[in-house]
C-alpha cells in the first residue's frame, strides 16, 4: 500500500508543472545561507526591511567586475531607505574553483562589502530563483503577503559605463516602490556570464 | 542565382570579419545572414572574457573545417564591455580561428536579445543553429560538451 502511494507521488510529481524559477508578483521564500562573515542570514533577520535588492553575482565573472561598484553603491543608496543589497553567489565551486566560499571571503575583503555575500552550497535557493547571468537582479518588496518579487533583470542598460545608462532598472524600481507606486519596467536582459550549477 | 546573391553576401560577411577589418556588425546584419537560404547557420554567441566561450571554440572550429554543409559565424560580444576590437583581434590572431568572426556592434543589448532567440536571457556561451530549408531553430545556452554540436547538427540536418 505504502509502495502503492508513493508510486501515485512520484507520478503526480512528474506531471507537476516546470517552474522556471521566480517570476515577477511570485512570493519568495525565505533562506538561511551562510555569509563570508560565517553568520547564517535570513531575510527575515531584517526586521526594518521595506524589500530587498537581492542580487546574483560571482567573484569571476568579468560583467560582475563591470559592475562591482554599481552594486556598493547601490546598497550606500538605498539599505538607509529600507532596500538593501543582499548578494548570492549562484555559481558552484564544484564546477568552478574559484567561485569556492573561501575566495568569497577574500572577494567581499578585497571589494570591502558592507552588505552580505552569500554562499549556497546546496543550490536549493538559487535553483528557487533561477538566475541565467551573472549579475541578475530580483527587487523584492514586502506586503501582507509576504516578499514579493517586484523586478528581475539587469542593473542598468550600458554594461561598459554606468555614468552612461540611460536607464537605471533597478534604481528605477526602487524609486518607484519607495513611493507606492508600481513598477513600470519589471523585466529586462542584459549580456551576462552563465550561472555554473551543478549537475547539469 | 538567388545562390549566387547568397555566395556573395557570405563573402561580404567574411569580407567583414575581424580578420581582415574592423569586423564589425550591426543587428539588421547579423539577422539577415541567419535567416539567410543556403547551408545550416551554426551561430555562436561569445566573447573574449568568456572563459566556458573560450573552452568551447574548438568544437566551432572542428565544425567549421570538417563539415561543409554548415556555416559556421562566431558573433562576439565584446563591444558590450570594450569597444575597441583590437582585444578580439589579436585574441583571433593568437588561436589563430579559422571561422567567420564578426562583433556585434550594437548598444544596449536589452532592446535586441530578443530580437535574435526570445529564449536567450543574454549568457554566454550561447549557441544558434538554423536550418533555412526547413525553418528549424535550436537555441542552447551555455556551454557545450564534446560532440553536442555534431548531435544538434545532425537533428537539424533531418
Amino acid at each position: 500500500m505504502k509502495k502503492l502511494m508513493l508510486l501515485v507521488v512520484v507520478a503526480l510529481a512528474g506531471f507537476a508543472p516546470v517552474k522556471n524559477g521566480y517570476e515577477v508578483g511570485d512570493v519568495v521564500a525565505d533562506f538561511k545561507l551562510k555569509n563570508v562573515d560565517g553568520k547564517m542570514i535570513s531575510l527575515s533577520d531584517y526586521k526594518d526591511a521595506k524589500g530587498f535588492i537581492v542580487i546574483f553575482d560571482c567573484n569571476t565573472c568579468p560583467m560582475s567586475r563591470a559592475y562591482n561598484s554599481r552594486i556598493i553603491d547601490l546598497h550606500k543608496k538605498y539599505a538607509s531607505q529600507g532596500f538593501p543589497v543582499v548578494l548570492i553567489n549562484p555559481n558552484s565551486a564544484e564546477i568552478v574553483a574559484e567561485e569556492s566560499f573561501e575566495k568569497m571571503k577574500e572577494h567581499a575583503k578585497e571589494h570591502n562589502y558592507d552588505f552580505p555575500y552569500l554562499y549556497d552550497e546546496s543550490q536549493e535557493t538559487v535553483r528557487k530563483f533561477n538566475p541565467t547571468n551573472t549579475p541578475h537582479t530580483f527587487v523584492l518588496t514586502k506586503t501582507a503577503d509576504g516578499l514579493k518579487v517586484a523586478y528581475i533583470g539587469a542593473i542598468d542598460n550600458n554594461s561598459r559605463n554606468g555614468a552612461k545608462a540611460s536607464k537605471h532598472y533597478v534604481e528605477e524600481a526602487v524609486n518607484e516602490l519607495l513611493t507606492g507606486k508600481t513598477v513600470t519596467v519589471t523585466k529586462t536582459k542584459a549580456i551576462g556570464c552563465s550561472v555554473k550549477l551543478k549537475n547539469s | 542565382m538567388k545562390r549566387t546573391t547568397f555566395i556573395g553576401f557570405f563573402l561580404l560577411l567574411i569580407g567583414l570579419s575581424v580578420a581582415s577589418g574592423q569586423g564589425f556588425i550591426k543587428l539588421a546584419q547579423l539577422q539577415k545572414s541567419i535567416n539567410e537560404p543556403g547551408k545550416i547557420k551554426v551561430i555562436n554567441f561569445w566573447a573574449t572574457w568568456c572563459a566556458p566561450c573560450v573552452k568551447e571554440l574548438p568544437f566551432f572550429e572542428k565544425v567549421n573545417s570538417t563539415n561543409k554543409n554548415v556555416q559556421v559565424l562566431l558573433v562576439s560580444m565584446d563591444y558590450d564591455l570594450d569597444p575597441n576590437p583590437e582585444k578580439v583581434k589579436k585574441f583571433i590572431a593568437r588561436k589563430k580561428i579559422e571561422s567567420a568572426v564578426v562583433i556585434l556592434e550594437e548598444e544596449n543589448p536589452g532592446d535586441w536579445i530578443d530580437k535574435i532567440d526570445k529564449e536567450w536571457s543574454g549568457a554566454l556561451p550561447s549557441t544558434l543553429i538554423v536550418n533555412p530549408v526547413t525553418k528549424k531553430r535550436k537555441f542552447i545556452q551555455g556551454e557545450l560538451k564534446e560532440g553536442d554540436l555534431e548531435k544538434l547538427i545532425d537533428e537539424i540536418s533531418k
